[in-house]
């Protein structure tokens, strides 16, 4: 058996029934790393010794009778969660040789349970970006054709699962940044509603928009990883104190009498043909299941893309001041005095991109401009959000595409920013409204690459979209391909 | 708005942001530009910015700002002093250090 | 031309928590740099702030006692810019709903009117770190006192004198100290205070451009400050210049204010709320409650001293200077049921005998109990009140009944007239020659006989019991 093709809930059968080791599995998906990555990049930091010591770990613990659903299981976490003892660089030059001093809460969770770290993946620096080119440590390619990208920011996380280098991985989403990599790659990414799952630990990009969530190779996986890590945290004031209910339990085939819906603004004119007839045979296929279609509005859609650039890059601005070469981070030689020290430091830590947003999210606060760019852009964001609460009225969940078009190739789109930044027009309003989706696996494009298809659900609705994906999942095929690696 | 359409915006540059602005904001930002930098973010800014100026076709008179966007109140922690991480670990990452300070370039206050 | 002063004050309060508003670490002052940090107070990288529910109490309890009005909802925003000390490159305050608003005090200084000086707010905010200069060839962060809780109470600019400033500075320590949110101790920089100053032409409805002393940390040091700034801005005005808003600092050695190097550049914050943080909400009930537990304030307490006690207003001043003297005060009527002596006692004994030994109120090794033991062995005539004096230096050192040491020392006033009249005509027979100046009118050498008497009675003879009977056989 090829432990490496394995998912969470298949491998956790094989550990529990003593069939198989974690040190096995571990060993397994390190040779598969070895072999794979110089082709992938997907990780920053393969951690093998600290690996195969938390798997025997991880052996002991299920020989002592007791195997919870993540133990013993090898996972990766983007380089965005703080593991203790461990690098965490955010794919910067500024944190390149920052040891974490304290572990993330959705990873002390998972640790608790005796889960496996593999290693830490490659992202778009600081989470600022759609393709994992704006890394430190170079672009992160999509296993199912290495010239193109794996989307962003969470890309290593994405393509660390399509070439099942980890059974499973965390993301975070501030604009699409699960949704839109796990889209690309052919696996399941799921953000869930703002404030299920704590924050702490998390580097931070956009305060109000970040959220951590799994990327996996199927809908079970996604629904156990998030039963793990979701919860209520004390140490994250905007984590919210609701029961976590039983995300497995969700996972039923049925989609009869569901009411989803299909916001008109998503399904433009002149959409990429591969993307409209994927997601045409998704529609049907559900109808054929019993779900019922409706056509909802979401009118301010066209205003999403512009209203989060204005508020992710000011909070992002003011986030990102912490680094400045005083307590950590890289500090500048042959400066003279403080104010030169972290100009210059931030100057050669922070890559392009990053700068960029941290000059758009200043300015956009700035002495004059911060009724007219900050605060109407916080206005707007009302009025996405009221959108989406009057279409949960009339239907259970929204069914969008993830991308406008199959990943892109390596550097295509990386001259023009406005170009990258309104590829996330059908991920971005999610985040605004603060709500949860879910990107999976869909009839791929006519050249064999992957679309994903979006289920949107409501504040905390993450069990109405569990069901729809794994309905959808169990009575498709999309998710059984496999990058040819 | 209300078309099957995306919004093509024609953000080509309505408005400029001059050297002289990147220059005051770089410094509010505490970030050394090059001249190429400097002169390449007043370009992608300005048609960020025009892109943004969209959001002026919405009336948003009389609606509040979401500044969060699930409501949560009233989080808070007991006054109870923890034991802390130790200096070692505090400084563990430190670039300079003089006894148990981080240290700096001399500051003139 | 003459010039009208017009001078605001900010307060910085720091909180006397037992950790730090945004993080569990200890406030405890002076300990080792950098000692009392975690991840949160340090600014590290995936960290967040969780609110000190102790710090939101405090904050409503200092509105209520400076008759402010409570927000319902009151925010968090983040205040942005560059500094070592400062460790996310923000510092976490409130801009828009601050937690109180237009709030006021009454100052009355000697022989005015009392002055009503407007509060516009009082907001929460963390304190920054500390930067240490001369170190090597660098400055040194310590970043233990980063996250401290502070309160800033910012007044109106309604004061037209130093001296009304340092009044008002008096009135607001005394209030917070009487909440025991704050320790008070201002060599350690719990109350610091933040002068903006600016003259105008009297008469002028316009105020002069201001400016600002920073970090004043004594009455003292208040007063000096603002009546230097105050002529400086005169001289330079009268002398053609023009009043620069800037940051200064106030030198104590040489009495005078300068400007701060290295913060000419005008800050603009980009003040937007916290998304780290949530709204706080604030019941009427919880303000109900709190105002229900509001310890007695000075005012009140002071008037109370005056009706309930008969003090005088001066006796009721000093009384009620702290919390815990006017509490051991009103222990010690408590038992002994005369506010007079036990008044006399206090501001008078027991206050020496403190600044003597170097000791706080809090620390007095004799209990109001035994203090009022002491009142009453001096009402029912065992001894008299010079004697109780020594009797207090004996009680201050051992932890004794004063009965008891009275009864030990045999320090008992003798009151019996057959023994006193002996000693009497004993002094009599021996000092004729006095005896007769006082029958030919000299009142004075009465003091002598007294002198004799208590001396040949090794000073426990009753007073009054001597006066009397002296009087009666001098008189013949």
């Amino acid at each position: 058996m090829e432990l490496h093709t394995l998912t969470i809930h298949q491998l956790h059968q094989q550990l529990k029934a003593r069939k198989v080791s974690s040190l096995e599995a571990t060993r397994a998906l390190l040779t598969r790393i070895e072999a794979t990555d110089s082709r992938i990049n997907a990780f920053i930091t393969v951690a093998a010794d600290q690996a195969l010591a938390a798997a025997e770990a991880a052996d002991q613990r299920i020989a002592n009778g007791d195997c919870q659903p993540l133990t013993g299981i090898p996972l990766a976490l983007k380089d965005i969660f703080l593991t203790e003892g461990l690098r965490t660089t955010c794919a910067s030059r500024m944190l390149e040789d920052f040891i974490a001093p304290y572990d993330a809460t959705a990873w002390a969770r998972l640790k608790s349970q005796d889960a496996v770290l593999l290693g830490k993946l490659n992202q778009d620096e600081f989470a600022m970006g759609s393709s994992s080119e704006n890394s430190a440590f170079g672009p992160t390619r999509n296993p199912w054709d290495t010239e193109r990208i794996p989307g962003g920011s969470s890309g290593g996380s994405a393509a660390a699962v399509a070439a099942q280098q980890a059974i499973a991985t965390l993301g975070t989403d501030t604009g699409g940044s699960i949704r839109q990599p796990a889209s690309h790659c052919g696996c399941v990414g799921l953000k869930p509603t703002y404030g299920r799952v704590s924050r702490y630990g998390v580097i931070a990009y956009a305060s109000s928009l970040d959220q951590v969530g799994p990327v996996t190779r199927d809908v079970t996986d996604a629904a156990l990883l998030l039963q793990a890590i979701a919860g209520h945290d004390p140490n994250d004031s905007t984590s919210v104190d609701q029961p976590v209910p039983d995300y497995r339990a969700s996972l039923k085939n049925d989609v009869k009498g569901l009411r989803i819906g299909l916001p008109k603004e998503y399904f433009i004119e002149g959409l990429d043909p591969d993307v409209q007839a994927s997601m045409d045979n998704a529609i049907a296929h559900l109808k054929s299941q019993g779900a019922a279609f409706v056509e909802v509005s979401l009118p301010h859609t066209g205003y999403a893309v512009a209203c989060y650039y204005l508020i992710a890059t000011a909070e992002a601005s003011s986030n990102l001041a912490r680094y400045e070469g005083v307590r950590f981070g890289h500090r500048a030689k042959d400066t003279q005095g403080l104010i030169e020290m972290m100009m210059q430091s931030r100057a050669e830590g922070f890559g392009a991109e990053v700068k960029r947003r941290i000059m758009l999210g200043t300015y956009a606060l700035s002495s004059g401009y911060y009724d007219a760019y900050y605060l109407k852009a916080q206005k707007v964001r009302t009025l996405i959000q009221h959108d989406f609460n009057e279409a949960f009225k009339q239907v259970d969940i929204l069914l969008t595409p993830v991308a406008p078009t199959p990943a892109f190739r390596i550097g295509e789109k990386t001259a023009d920013p406005m170009q990258m930044y309104l590829s996330d027009i059908f991920t971005i309003p999610v985040n605004l409204a603060g709500i949860c989706g879910i990107s999976l696996p869909a009839r791929p494009s006519s050249s064999g690459l992957p679309i994903g298809l979006q289920l949107i659900g409501r504040p905390f609705g993450e069990e109405t979209i569990l069901r729809a994906a794994y309905s959808f999942e169990q009575t498709t095929d999309w998710h059984r391909q496999k990058a040819a690696l | 708005m209300g078309q099957n359409k995306a919004p093509e915006k024609d953000y080509q540059t309505i408005m400029s942001i001059t050297r002289t602005e990147i220059e005051h904001v770089a410094r509010l930002a505490r970030l050394t530009l090059n001249d190429d930098e400097q002169e390449l973010f007043a370009t992608q800014m300005s048609a960020i910015l025009n892109y943004a100026e969209s959001l002026n076709e919405l009336d948003t008179d009389g609606i509040l700002p979401t500044a969060h966007a699930v409501p949560v109140e009233n989080a808070f922690r007991p006054d109870v002093a923890h034991a802390s991480i130790g200096i070692d670990k505090a400084l563990h990452n430190a670039p300079d250090r003089v006894e148990t300070f981080f240290k700096v370039p001399p500051v003139i206050e | 031309m003459r010039f009208q002063p017009v001078i605001g004050l900010e307060v910085h309060v720091q909180l006397n928590t037992q950790s730090k508003i945004f993080c569990g670490c200890s406030t405890r002052f002076g300990a080792e740099p950098n000692s009392n940090t975690c991840p949160v107070c340090l600014g590290l990288p995936g960290t967040l702030p969780v609110l000190n529910r102790r710090v939101v109490e405090s904050a409503i309890m200092a509105g209520l006692a400076t008759n402010c009005s409570i927000a319902h909802k009151s925010i968090f925003a983040r205040k942005n810019y560059f500094y070592p000390d400062l460790p996310k490159g923000y510092q976490i305050s409130q801009f828009e709903q601050p937690i109180c608003e237009k709030g006021w005090l009454d100052i009355q200084l000697d022989g005015q009117p009392p002055k009503r000086i407007g509060i516009t707010r009082i907001h929460m905010e963390e304190d920054a770190g500390k930067l240490v200069h001369g170190l090597g060839n660098g400055s040194g962060v310590d970043l233990n006192r980063a996250g401290t809780p502070l309160l800033e109470v910012v007044s109106e600019p309604d004061f037209r004198s130093a001296d009304e400033a340092v009044a008002y500075l008096k009135q607001l320590h005394q209030i917070v100290t009487y909440l025991g949110i704050c320790d008070g101790n201002m060599e350690e920089g719990s109350f610091r205070c933040d002068a903006n100053v600016s003259v105008m032409p009297v008469g002028s409805a316009t105020f002069g451009t201001r400016a600002e002393i920073k970090n004043v940390n004594s009455f003292k040091f208040v007063k000096a400050a603002i009546e230097y700034e105050i002529n400086r801005q005169i001289d330079l005005i009268e002398d053609g210049g023009t009043v620069v808003q800037e940051t200064r600092l106030f030198d104590p050695t040489t009495g005078t204010t300068r400007s701060m190097r290295g913060k000419e550049e005008a800050h603009d914050y980009r003040y937007f709320p916290d998304p780290d943080l949530v709204p706080l909400i604030i019941s009427a009930d919880w303000v109900e409650q709190t105002e229900k537990e509001l310890p007695e304030l000075p005012t009140i307490k002071r008037q109370r001293f005056i009706t309930q006690f008969g003090l005088s207003e001066y006796d009721a001043e000093v009384l009620t200077a702290s919390r815990s003297l006017a509490n051991y005060f009103e222990e010690t009527v408590a038992f002994a049921h005369n506010p007079k002596a036990a008044a006399n006692w206090v501001m008078g004994e027991v206050t020496r005998a403190l600044n003597d030994s170097g000791l706080t109120i809090d620390s007095c090794p004799v209990a109001p109990r035994r203090l009022a033991d002491l009142l009453h062995l001096i009402d029912n005539g065992t001894i008299s009140n010079n004697i109780a004096k020594k009797v207090f230096e004996l009680m201050w050192q051992n932890d004794k009944e004063p009965a008891a040491i009275v009864e030990e020392q045999g320090m008992a006033q003798v009151s019996d007239s057959g023994a006193i009249e002996a000693a009497i005509d004993q002094i009599l027979a021996a000092n004729q020659g006095q005896v007769e100046e006082f029958r030919s009118g000299k009142d004075k050498v009465f003091g002598f006989f007294v002198g004799q008497v208590m001396k040949a009675m090794k000073g426990k003879a009753n007073p009054a019991v001597v006066n009397e009977l002296l009087l009666k056989k001098l008189k013949g």
